[in-house]
């Protein structure tokens, strides 16, 4: 029977197509949050808490109160993605917090230290006073420039044969394998190591910035060999193809397509490797010792560098320990702000080198 | 410029499974020929034989002989790279560098191969390549634009003009339209038109009217049965291979019962 267009189709069945639910209102969190500071204060008050309990007690509230609401309001599944949620951002504060007083401490002792004098005299002939870290910052310039040197040509050509020549063969299997055991190499053993190889080579107990620099290349190499390794793999393989297709030889392949649209993120990873090594202590206390006038002979002597320079102004500070100490935490804000340059500079290269898109 | 190829009994191994068995086959000079048959059949791994492309894959092999000029290109002494440089290639999906502007993928072969064209001459090859490829009105501007920075079918354009700066004897293309619109694949379709009379074309692809449309000559490969090698079962004129085929496959195969 032919259905007639003028009439009207039958209503819903609205008990059958039920695709509403109830919602608590949009400023719900906000609410709840509100009234658990407001509660865990009064409490705090009364008991005399601090403003860590209190913190504590009022995200416990929160996290009881927020989706217990949602759970008669909204259903069990929503209380459940409420109570996740909520958890997911505790657990992101509980990790921010040591970061941030960390840096918070390292700004408020050190910034206060950071002057012309600091960072322009050395310590050589300074008794009773405050020098400087120019020492040690040239020590710990020229330590991770050697270190650097050393391991991203041998980290880069490792990389280079594990992706573009080893593959899946036994040796490329191995060499990842002992890589990956040098990532978890402590810095000490590290230490030791350039200590006894510049012993054997040089003359027992010799000191030196080469040593450093080799003794944080072992600690770099590993680094700078998994993340070139990945940014090559990243490379895709018709554009090889289309390389060998025009009669190109590998090698001239790997240098004139793969390395350079892999170079952002190469660049990247090698950043990264140093930001990692610049604050190394143990093996730099070991194999540079320490010293109080600048040394910028890499191949003999002592050198300074920060991180040494902050173990023994703050472990001897000597008879007015407020001095030394004070500069330790000037040469801690010093590192601190290598790192985030360093990692700035590491986003900045990636940006910049990344292939060419839309121009 | 533009030799033909003579195949003989060519079998394509991966490791000690025989993938393509038995093709003998002549690609004629200064004209396309088009490879047909269903997927999976072994016209694209017959195709990268023809410039050793197969040993880019490990474990590739092929048994017979590949004689291009009177020259076997499996011999012994002879250099893949040298082989490559002969024979060029075009794949399915574009693949400009990355990291260089349409001048310099154009110019990529030649720099790539230690070759340093001067200024001149170098512009003399960007503009003749790209004309050659029906692309240098729409980029003659905009030469140091980002190579990525074109559409698809100008992309691939690019990649041709790419291969033929090298000035290679035979152009080989794998699919070169399948990833592309119907108005780029028909740009295409003119360029080979006009490539043929310079260089010899090998091309494979899945879509029947194309090769009608495209080629002098046709080979159809097909499988057997699942297991077994791929095989040529029919090569002759387009025309014949359209209208009047010998094999009874290739006529299944042409009127759409299967593939």
């Amino acid at each position: 029977m032919t259905p007639v267009l003028s009439e009207r189709p039958p209503a819903v069945d609205a008990a059958a197509l039920s695709l509403h639910t109830a919602r608590l209102p949009r400023w719900a969190p906000v609410l709840v949050a509100g009234l658990a500071i407001t509660a865990a204060a009064l409490v705090a008050v009364l008991l005399g808490w601090g403003p860590m309990a209190t913190g504590l007690v009022s995200v416990l509230l929160t996290l009881v109160l927020l989706p217990g609401w949602s759970r008669a309001v909204e259903g069990s599944r929503a209380a459940t993605d409420r109570l996740v949620t909520g958890l997911v951002w505790a657990a992101l504060g509980i990790a921010l917090v040591p970061l941030i007083s960390v840096l918070w401490k390292v700004v408020a002792l050190g910034a206060p230290q950071l002057d012309g004098r600091f960072l322009t005299w050395s310590m050589r002939n300074i008794v009773g006073e405050p020098g400087g870290v120019y020492h040690a910052l040239v020590g710990t310039l020229l330590i991770t420039l050697t270190a650097t040197v050393i391991s991203v040509p041998v980290g880069l050509l490792t990389s280079i044969y594990l992706v573009e020549y080893g593959g899946t063969s036994r040796l490329a299997a191995a060499v990842r394998f002992l890589v990956d055991v040098m990532t978890g190499i402590p810095s000490i053993v590290a230490g030791l190591f350039a200590y006894a190889l510049f012993s054997l080579l040089v003359a027992p107990g010799t000191q030196l910035a080469l040593g450093g620099g080799v003794a944080l290349s072992l600690l770099m190499a590993p680094i700078v060999v998994r993340s070139a390794e990945e940014m090559l793999k990243l490379v895709p393989d018709d554009l090889r193809e289309a390389a060998y297709a025009l009669g190109v030889p590998r090698w001239r392949t790997i240098l004139g397509v793969v390395l350079p649209t892999a170079l952002g993120g190469i660049i990247t990873g090698v950043t990264l490797a140093v930001a990692r090594v610049v604050g190394e202590t143990a093996p730099l206390l070991i194999i540079c010792g320490s010293t109080d006038s600048v040394n910028f002979n890499v191949f003999g002597g002592q050198m300074a560098s920060l991180p040494v320079f902050i173990y023994s102004s703050y472990t001897q500070p000597g008879t007015q320990p407020e001095i030394l100490q004070g500069m330790a935490w000037g040469a801690a804000l010093l590192l601190v702000l290598a790192v985030i340059a360093l990692n700035l500079l590491a986003r900045l290269a990636g940006r910049l080198l990344a292939p060419r898109r839309r121009h | 410029m533009a030799k033909s190829i003579d195949i003989s009994d060519l079998d394509i191994y991966y490791g000690d499974f025989l993938a393509v068995q038995g093709v003998t086959l002549s690609i004629p000079a200064r004209s396309v020929t088009a490879l047909i048959g269903p997927s999976g059949c072994g016209k694209s791994t017959f195709l990268r034989t023809l410039n050793r492309m197969h040993e880019v894959t490990p474990g590739a092999r092929v048994d017979g002989k590949v004689v291009i000029d009177g020259q076997s290109l499996y011999d012994p002494t002879v250099d893949p790279v040298q082989v490559r440089r002969q024979i060029g290639m075009v794949f399915q999906r574009p693949n400009p560098f990355p990291t260089m502007s349409i001048r310099d993928n154009v110019l990529a072969g030649l720099r790539l191969n230690g070759t340093r064209p001067r200024r001149a001459e170098a512009d003399d090859v960007v503009e003749r390549s790209l004309r050659h490829a029906n692309l240098w009105t729409e980029v003659k501007d905009r030469l140091d634009k980002a190579g990525l920075s074109l559409s698809g079918g100008q992309q691939q354009r690019l990649c041709i003009a790419r291969a033929i700066a090298v000035e290679p004897q035979v152009l080989l293309m794998d699919e070169p339209c399948s990833a592309l619109d119907p108005i780029s694949t028909s740009a295409i379709e003119d360029l080979i038109d006009q490539l043929r009379t310079d260089y010899s074309i090998v091309i494979v692809t899945h879509n029947m009217q194309q090769a009608a449309r495209v080629s002098q000559d046709t080979a159809f490969f097909n499988l057997p049965g699942p297991g077994l090698p791929g095989r040529l079962v029919e090569v002759n004129s387009t025309r014949k291979i359209f209208s009047a085929p010998d094999e009874p496959a290739t006529e299944a195969y042409i009127s759409g019962r299967f593939g």
